[in-house]
């Protein structure tokens, strides 16, 4: 493994005081950033200078910082979680990027992820369409079941586990060019679908979750890809097209 | 279910719109088969435009299910491109869609504007002159005129290049919206994956064809 550099970068980054205000690109000079360093900790390193220069310090989301919770967004030079794929921003590396670049930063885009500041989005309306129908009922009263004594066909237990791998970051809402989150929904219906546990509410779970999905402002899927690029977990778009299956068949019953 | 909400739910949009689209694929393939005959029998092409533009099936039942096809799938792409527009009121200072997914897949709606732009055309030269031959001007049955109608058609270099040029963005449409069409009904297992090269085969050899066929009359009989 090369030896880390440092490096100056500009980076461009989205500023929004609230909900409320407008908000504009603001340009940031950033020197001696690691190439060893995470891209998120290239962001500490700029807050904690504009705290020193006595600035509002740049509002993002981060949490686990290890591609799990999902909670990092960030669309990175045109593109979700940044220039590679599989893989949240917090696994972003700064080796990515090359002295004297400039970084553009911006929250993700959709209507159904308002802009609370700076980075941040309320991605709430995935919550809600989770509640609307993302769920197994299962009797914890003490007779509960154990799991393992319901016979499942491997492929589908593997199937249902991929889709189950969502973390729901939102990513590929921010890189869908119709701000659809179709491959969040399909993943959370298929991980129910393919298991004999969520049969049971399966045609009101697809019907309720798209309806929700609806309702909360996304777009519609034209089948781009662009989702299953750029998703962390790289949730596939057989997703789709079993949530697709799904809804048609619950519609007609 | 209420059928209300299902027409409304975007699931049910995208299907309606790939129903569609599949319906004027299996017109387009009929269509190129019968042109294709153009280049081999001037008789066997006759033969055929005059049954199509003479039974009545084809004329009064089929003909206009087409139009409705048409006209169908350019509204509802229409009413999804707005829709989809609104999911992102404010848009991104950098966009790399490339990084991700093919023009040909986000640029439907400019290569489905181009198709409806030479559909226009294309009802001009053809089928608005038909309906004034047939039943404007009222003229006899003449069997054997379509061969001569369609050389003469492309008699212009200009005519003839404007439909290659319409039917290179037809294949970018049909490139991903073909394969797309099968995924929104729900196909994406082994069955789906196994008709993506016919889908693909389809989307180049269908429009090549077509430019082969206009750029053969232009060459040979003109």
């Amino acid at each position: 493994m090369s030896a880390a550099k440092n490096m100056n970068i500009s980076l461009q980054i989205w500023r929004q005081k609230n909900s409320k205000e407008k908000g504009k690109m603001e340009t940031y000079k950033l020197n001696d950033v690691s190439t060893a360093s995470s891209f998120l900790e290239m962001l500490d390193q700029l807050n904690e200078q504009l705290v020193n220069e006595r600035k509002e310090p740049i509002a993002f989301d981060h949490d686990c910082r290890e591609g799990i919770c999902g909670m990092c967004s960030l669309y990175i030079n045109g593109r979700a979680h940044g220039p590679d794929t599989g893989i949240t921003t917090c696994q972003l590396h700064m080796r990515m990027f090359n002295d004297g670049d400039t970084i553009v930063i911006e929250p993700w885009r959709s209507a159904a992820f308002p802009v609370i500041k700076d980075l941040i989005v309320d991605r709430t309306s995935f919550d809600r369409i989770q509640q609307a129908g993302g769920f197994v009922s299962v009797n914890t009263s003490g007779n509960t079941i154990d799991a393992n004594a319901t016979p499942i066909n491997k492929q589908d237990a593997d199937k249902a586990f991929e889709a189950a791998a969502c973390i729901g970051c939102g990513a590929c809402v921010a890189t869908c060019k119709n701000g659809s989150a179709m491959l969040f929904v399909g993943a959370k219906v298929s991980q129910y679908a393919l298991l004999p546990q969520g049969r049971i509410e399966a045609t009101d779970r697809v019907l309720n979750m798209v309806r929700q999905m609806d309702e909360e402002g996304f777009g519609n899927c034209t089948n781009t890809g662009a989702c299953e690029v750029e998703c962390p977990k790289g949730i596939s778009l057989e997703n789709i097209a079993r949530m697709n299956r799904e809804y048609l068949s619950a519609s007609l019953k | 279910m209420a059928k209300s909400t299902l027409l409304k739910s975007s699931i049910a949009k995208k299907v309606a719109m790939a129903l569609s689209g599949i319906f004027l694929i299996s017109f387009l393939a009929l269509h190129f088969f019968i042109n294709m005959v153009s280049v081999f029998s001037a008789d066997a092409f006759n033969e055929m435009s005059h049954f199509m533009g003479y039974n009545p099936l084809i004329q009064f039942v089929m003909q206009p299910i087409l139009v409705a096809g048409v006209v169908f799938h350019f509204i509802m792409g229409f009413v999804l491109e707005l829709k989809n527009k609104s999911a992102r009121p404010i848009a991104y200072v950098k966009f790399d869609g490339g990084a991700n997914s093919t023009w040909a897949s986000r640029n439907m709606i400019i290569s489905g504007l181009v198709v409806l732009a030479f559909l226009g055309l294309h009802f001009y030269d053809f089928w608005v002159h038909e309906m004034v031959y047939k039943y404007v001007e009222g003229n006899a049955i003449e069997e054997t005129r379509y061969y001569g109608e369609l050389v003469a058609k492309f008699e212009s270099p200009v005519r003839t290049g404007l439909y290659s040029v319409a039917f290179i963005l037809l294949a970018l449409h049909l490139w991903h919206g073909f394969t797309s069409s099968l995924q929104s009904i729900g196909f994406d297992n082994k069955i789906g994956k196994s008709l993506h090269t016919i889908c693909y085969s389809f989307a180049v050899i269908v429009p090549a064809g077509f430019v082969f066929i206009a750029i053969f009359h232009h060459l040979i009989n003109n």
